[in-house]
């Protein structure tokens, strides 16, 4: 499970991941609010012949929406391998999946098609690099619906333009914990950046993660988007490591005592529910980011984060579980790791 | 103070509202502000973005909004303004005197300087290059490398030509 964590990305200790997706659709066909299913099929049809020849990057698996059981359709989502959107209409859509998982390309999601990339750590470079030539290669052999001035046309006026949305997910647990969180948002907000919980919009933050991304898509190049979150990211960065200093000299034992307790919960728990794991995962994180302990990766604690969610873990169980019962394995998946 | 719906908890949320300079002021306890429509806590970006449609609208346009249908897919305009979802591409032909004003609000600008389909129209591929290549050539003329500019001079005129012959 979780594939795409095995990769390079840098600033690991605030940034979780890296995603960024291009909304792409075909002329001539309605969009998938609005199509019929046998349209939905043709044009499927059509993404995967001129997919067919895409070789030298990678084998891709493709998998039909109406294939998947419930828990399977879950269990993509809170890998962040697909959107939640995609599983709305699940008749007429279906995914592309790179072996390593970095790459998924949704067919009929609210537009054809949504290119996404995912990385761990902060990694826009690769990342718009892995999305831009999946949207190079498919051009050529598909005609894009565009306009000159109003760019890739999408379903929604918000996506209109060059259809790219990149989003970082950071642990920013101090900036949290120093109340300063309030007016980062607003701040980010101001200048054109939206902020959320780990599951996209209307999800909560859980775990002091949120996801920072770009609002507009209209009238700057991709580089300069990019460009652009990236330069905010890293005062993000740097704001939250000066917030861990100041915490660690002013409220050393205060922040001790909480890493070391959630270290003992996660690691003696024998019933957990995944908000509470995903306080103390947050706390431990912490404690590795502070230098208070040590002996456990970033990425491994991310993978956690994704295996503890309750579609994953009865995906890995095998079998559907009642709360209680995923609550207890939840418990035990925990024991084993930390 | 107590809320003013129920009159029974206190108020923790107030809430003023202006509008062309007329305020309302509200003053509610947290069940009852859930309860009202105008104070929806969870702002979702869909109730934002209807909203702007609105907003972009002119009573001229209003009065006009039956009778505009997208000639591809048939979604109507006002039916667009329900969901701020287009049916097809064409629809952005359909109902293009009204989007300049509406991308503008929400993206700040109503051109895309982004990347061109390599099958787009040719026209609109030299005209990039043409913008492109007139950038660069500031620079160089900036820099004083005369004899760059001029290759890059002829190169954008050569471009030119074609877009003339079209």
């Amino acid at each position: 499970m979780v594939k795409w964590l095995d990769n390079t990305g840098v600033e690991k200790d605030v940034v979780v991941s890296t995603r960024i997706r291009i909304a792409r659709n075909l002329k001539g066909y309605r969009f998938p609010p609005r199509m019929s299913i046998e349209e939905s099929g043709k044009l499927t049809e059509k993404v995967l012949n001129a997919m067919k020849d895409f070789s030298g990057n990678g084998d891709y698996r493709f998998i039909k929406m109406n294939n998947l059981s419930s828990l399977d359709k879950m269990a993509f989502i809170e890998g962040h391998i697909i959107s939640p959107g995609l599983i709305q209409k699940p008749d007429y859509s279906s995914f592309l999946l790179r072996n390593d998982e970095n790459i998924t390309i949704m067919i009929n999601e609210e537009d054809h098609l949504r290119i996404q990339s995912l990385l761990p750590g902060l990694n826009f470079e690769r990342g718009w690099e892995l999305c831009n030539k999946v949207d190079d290669f498919l051009e050529e052999n598909l005609d894009f619906a565009f306009h000159e001035n109003f760019g890739y046309l999408t379903c929604c006026p918000t996506n209109a333009g060059t259809g790219l949305r990149a989003s970082v997910m950071v642990h920013i647990p101090s900036i949290v914990m120093t109340g300063y969180i309030n007016s980062l948002i607003q701040g980010l907000n101001k200048i054109g950046l939206a902020v959320r919980g780990i599951y996209g919009e209307g999800s909560k933050a859980v775990g002091n993660l949120y996801q920072v991304s770009n609002q507009t898509t209209l009238g700057d190049r991709e580089e300069i988007i990019i460009e652009k979150l990236n330069n905010i990211l890293h005062q993000i960065i740097n704001k939250e490591r000066a917030a861990r200093r100041t915490l660690l000299e002013d409220r050393k034992d205060e922040i001790k005592d909480r890493v070391f307790r959630s270290l003992g919960l996660l690691k003696y728990s024998r019933i957990i529910n995944s908000k509470e794991a995903m306080v103390h995962l947050s706390n431990v994180r912490l404690g590795r980011e502070m230098g208070i302990i040590d002996g456990i990766e970033y990425d491994d604690i991310t993978k956690l984060i994704i295996e503890i969610q309750p579609a994953t873990i009865q995906k890995s169980a095998g079998q559907d579980l009642a709360k209680e019962e995923r609550d207890v394995k939840r418990a035990e998946l925990l024991r084993k790791r930390i | 103070m107590l809320c003013q719906n129920c009159n029974q908890k206190n108020a923790t949320v107030h809430y003023t509202k202006i509008i062309n300079g007329e305020v309302d002021e509200l003053h509610l306890c947290d069940e009852c502000a859930k309860g009202i429509d105008d104070f929806d806590t969870s702002f979702s970006f869909h109730k934002l973005l209807t909203g702007l449609i609105d907003s972009v609208q002119t009573e001229a346009m209003e009065r006009q909004d039956s009778d505009i249908k997208c000639s591809f897919c048939g979604l109507g305009y006002r039916e667009f303004k329900k969901t701020g979802r287009f049916g097809c591409a064409n629809c952005y032909n359909s109902f293009k005197g009204k989007l300049i004003p509406l991308l503008k609000g929400i993206h700040g600008h109503n051109t895309h300087v982004g990347k061109v389909p390599k099958r787009a129209n040719q026209d609109i591929i030299r005209r990039r290059e043409i913008d492109r290549l007139r950038e660069e050539l500031d620079l160089l003329v900036a820099r004083e490398a005369f004899e760059e500019a001029a290759v890059l001079r002829d190169k954008i005129k050569e471009l030119e030509d074609q877009l003339d012959r079209g």
